[in-house]
């Protein structure tokens, strides 16, 4: 079974960043403070499930197509 | 060249409170322009130190744009190392001051540290304590300063306390002895020693970490040349480097050893939540009902405070121009320069400064969404809707402020991270139906569209001008997704969107942004307008050899003795203008406009509007040879009421070829600004042209369609 990512994440749920599907969109996402720990938690999300609204770390929102979030693996 | 004036330069995250802490700093002495060779936005500003023997010591801030990281990510991004990696650049600092959100910090300090690593002075300025305070955060600035080795002060941007603080830290800095990097937080030439020597040797450099900049970001580096970025592309092939590999490792490198310095420096005494407030607003505006329903009243607020509202000043502006040519051309002995002056100048310069009201609204209240934080919520609940069409979320601002002026909404495209998506947004954006053809629309809906109430309650007439917006909208949307089937995506887009905590908007920094944008309105776009109508004067005033003055005597010869004299010089007007270049222009494309519904007047409408099409009104008044006030839409308006077909006998401005005018002016690309904003913004003749291609042959097949339809 392959891991679950950002983008399965239901409403209210943590997870802690694990590793990065996407070599491309993991740098992006890591200057924007997605380091492997760091806890995510999916705050809630725009109309009809896509852009999400995922808190990084307790430290702030950030708003990520599904698609992106589907490259965050979680554990 | 680098001057000897002390420099400033403001770096940091977006949001940090950069922008804010550059206000406080140099309060009006400011200016906005350019960063040289690039169209990115740039603004400085002076304030005064304290020297070393308290003189006064003049010092210039340079804000500049945001960024996460020094590995830029959009074109915006890309002049903050263009500049910091090269000492010759005008804008070069010495000192640069790194505002960091404390709300944020271990995110906020990965940028610091790279800046820090670049060998550059550097000075913290340790922004927004007290909303780290309100989610229950403490930040030990000593902590910090400690383990930097560089000065850090507590500021709060917004009320400007510790800002003299901050001062004398930048003092300090510049009056110390020529400063010197102590250690690297994080040193390249630890992983890649053979690659690092040989850069810094054959460049000229000092710092490891200045280095692999050169070797990861040449291509960005507009003041290496070309032959010396391609020798970098060898020197990465012989040490068999990866980049992408290098700058993952390095970003986390750097979290992992910044993560035992926040949690040294940072106390958290309860839980850390966004603020309630920004909490409960997102419940309603990110809502799959709510949202929209908001977003729909704010844009409804746009349109009315653009529309209804600015027409009271514009109005003014109006009747004070008209008063003013008037008052001129009896002032000045009558002549050629006299035309040249009212009918030239004047009346270009009253075309421009008539949209300031509409553009300092649209601004302000663009500037007011930005402000609070609501923009990156109309991002993201139009997102997948733009997605759909090529677009981005954050296309929908410049989309929005298309509607007032495409040349500014296309100077906002920057902020869209994807090149592609930027790209596509450039292309549609001139679609939406800008203030310039407001006019236009005005007097030919009033031409062919009757003034009844439709239901009852709604004017047919505001209708169909909700429409014409409507379908620049959709053609925009439309065109969007036909130009993604043909031209190829390179890279994926991507959103990425950080969601600030909702605020109060600044209201200085809204009147500046206001200020900002009808001044560069006027001054840029102001000047194509004022050049067009000059040379459009000259075009209808002047006629190949003798033909006018033939022309003249011809009409003077056929009119019967009892015609008043203002009959005979509108007959001599309208003569001459037949026959000038402009006219001679306008017969040369009849029959191509023909099929449209056109005839040869309209041609020269058209052609002179190709420039800029706010001057179509204007050149319609000159054309049909009005007397008197020529201003004045409804005189134009009856005037183009009366004007026959002279095949048919019957009305020239029919439905259809009212229609067929409309649907012409919502898609032509007519506007020499926009051109040349696209020419700037795109880095060539390609796009440019091609937009003005596609864009005229919408215009042309819809007109086409429309006439033969209704005809």
């Amino acid at each position: 079974m392959s891991a679950r990512t950002v983008s399965q994440l239901k409403k209210g749920e943590k997870g802690i960043i694990k590793s990065f599907k996407d070599r491309l969109m993991s740098l992006k996402l890591l200057e924007m403070g997605c380091v492997p720990g760091c806890t995510v938690r999916l705050d809630g999300s725009a109309p009809f499930g896509d852009p999400v609204c995922v808190n990084i770390g307790g430290q702030y929102c950030l708003s990520l197509r599904i698609s992106e979030a589907a490259t965050i693996e979680i554990e | 060249m680098k001057d000897n004036r002390l420099k400033v330069a403001l770096v940091g995250n977006p949001n940090a409170g950069k922008s804010t802490l550059f206000n406080s700093l140099t309060g009006l002495r400011q200016k906005t322009g350019n960063f040289p060779g690039v169209t990115v936005e740039k603004k400085s500003g002076t304030f005064l130190l304290k020297g070393p023997n308290n003189q006064g010591l003049t010092v210039t801030a340079v804000d500049l744009p945001g960024t996460y990281s020094i590995y830029p990510k959009s074109a915006d991004e890309a002049v903050v190392m263009d500049i910091l990696a090269n000492p010759q650049h005008p804008d070069y600092p010495d000192v640069v001051v790194v505002v960091v959100d404390g709300s944020n910090l271990l995110r906020n300090l990965l940028l610091f540290s790279e800046i820090h690593d670049l060998g550059l002075p550097t000075v913290m300025a340790l922004n927004m304590l007290d909303v780290a305070s309100d989610r229950n955060i403490t930040v030990n600035a000593v902590q910090l300063a400690m383990h930097f080795q560089v000065p850090v002060v507590n500021i709060n941007a917004r009320t400007g306390t510790g800002v003299t603080q901050l001062k004398e830290a930048i003092s300090g800095v510049i009056h110390s002895p020529k400063y010197q990097l102590k250690s690297y937080f994080y040193n390249p030439a630890d992983s890649f020693p053979a690659l690092i020597s040989e850069v810094k040797a054959e460049y000229g450099l000092t710092n490891d970490y200045m280095a692999m900049q050169y070797v990861c970001q040449h291509d960005n580096f507009t003041f290496v040349e070309r032959a010396l970025q391609v020798k970098l592309d060898g020197l990465i092939e012989k040490h068999d480097f990866d980049e992408q590999d290098f700058l993952a490792t390095e970003t986390i490198d750097r979290y992992e050893r910044l993560k035992p310095i926040v949690d040294k420096a940072v106390k958290v005494t309860g839980e850390t939540e966004q603020p309630y407030w920004t909490r409960q607003l997102d419940r309603l505006l990110l809502h799959p009902i709510g949202g929209y329903l908001s977003f729909a009243a704010v844009l409804i607020l746009v349109f009315q405070a653009i529309f209804a509202w600015a027409s009271y000043p514009m109005d003014l502006i109006d009747e004070a121009t008209a008063t003013t040519i008037g008052w001129v051309k009896d002032m000045l002995p009558p002549g050629i320069l006299n035309d040249l002056i009212t009918d030239g100048v004047l009346a270009g310069v009253g075309g421009v400064i008539i949209f300031i009201p509409q553009i300092a609204i649209l601004f302000a209240l663009v500037a007011i969404l930005e402000e609070s934080g609501y923009m990156a919520r109309v991002m993201v609940i139009m997102d997948r809707l733009m997605r759909k069409f090529g677009l981005n979320g954050r296309s929908v601002v410049p989309l929005i402020s298309g509607v007032a002026c495409a040349v500014p909404a296309i100077m906002t495209t920057r902020s869209i991270n994807s090149r592609y998506e930027r790209l596509l947004t450039i292309l549609v954006t001139p679609l939406m139906s800008c203030s310039a053809r407001l006019p236009i629309y005005a007097i030919l809906i009033a031409l062919v569209v009757p003034a009844q109430k439709v239901l009852g309650i709604f004017n047919l007439q505001g209708l169909v001008l909700f429409g014409l917006y409507l379908l620049g909208l959709v053609g925009a949307l439309a065109s969007a997704w036909v130009i993604s089937l043909f031209v190829p995506r390179k890279e994926p887009g991507y959103f990425m969107l950080e969601m600030p905590s909702y605020k109060l908007p600044r209201w200085g920094h809204v009147g500046m942004t206001m200020y900002e944008s009808v001044r560069s309105f006027v001054f840029e776009a102001g000047k194509i307008i004022v050049a067009i109508s000059i040379i459009l004067w000259l075009l209808a005033s002047y006629g190949p050899g003798d033909r006018m003055d033939k022309a003249e005597q011809a009409v003077v010869a056929s009119m019967s003795v009892d015609a008043t004299q203002e009959d005979v010089d509108a007959a001599v007007a309208s003569a001459r203008l037949e026959n000038s270049y402009a006219g001679s222009f306008g017969h040369f494309i009849e029959p191509a406009i023909r099929p449209l519904g056109y005839d040869w007047k309209i041609g020269i409408a058209l052609l002179a509007s190709f420039a800029a099409r706010e001057v179509f009104v204007g050149t319609m008044a000159t054309i049909y040879s009005i007397t008197g006030d020529s201003e004045d839409v409804l005189t134009v308006k009856e005037r183009l009421q009366q004007e026959l077909n002279p095949e048919t006998g019957q009305p020239m401005y029919t439905t259809a070829v009212g229609t067929s005018l409309l649907m012409f002016y919502v898609f032509a690309m007519m506007c020499m600004s926009t051109i040349a904003v696209v020419y700037r913004e795109t880095n060539g003749w390609k796009w440019p042209l091609i937009q003005l291609l596609y864009m005229t042959a919408l215009a042309y097949v819809s007109a086409f369609i429309a006439y033969q339809v209704l005809s």
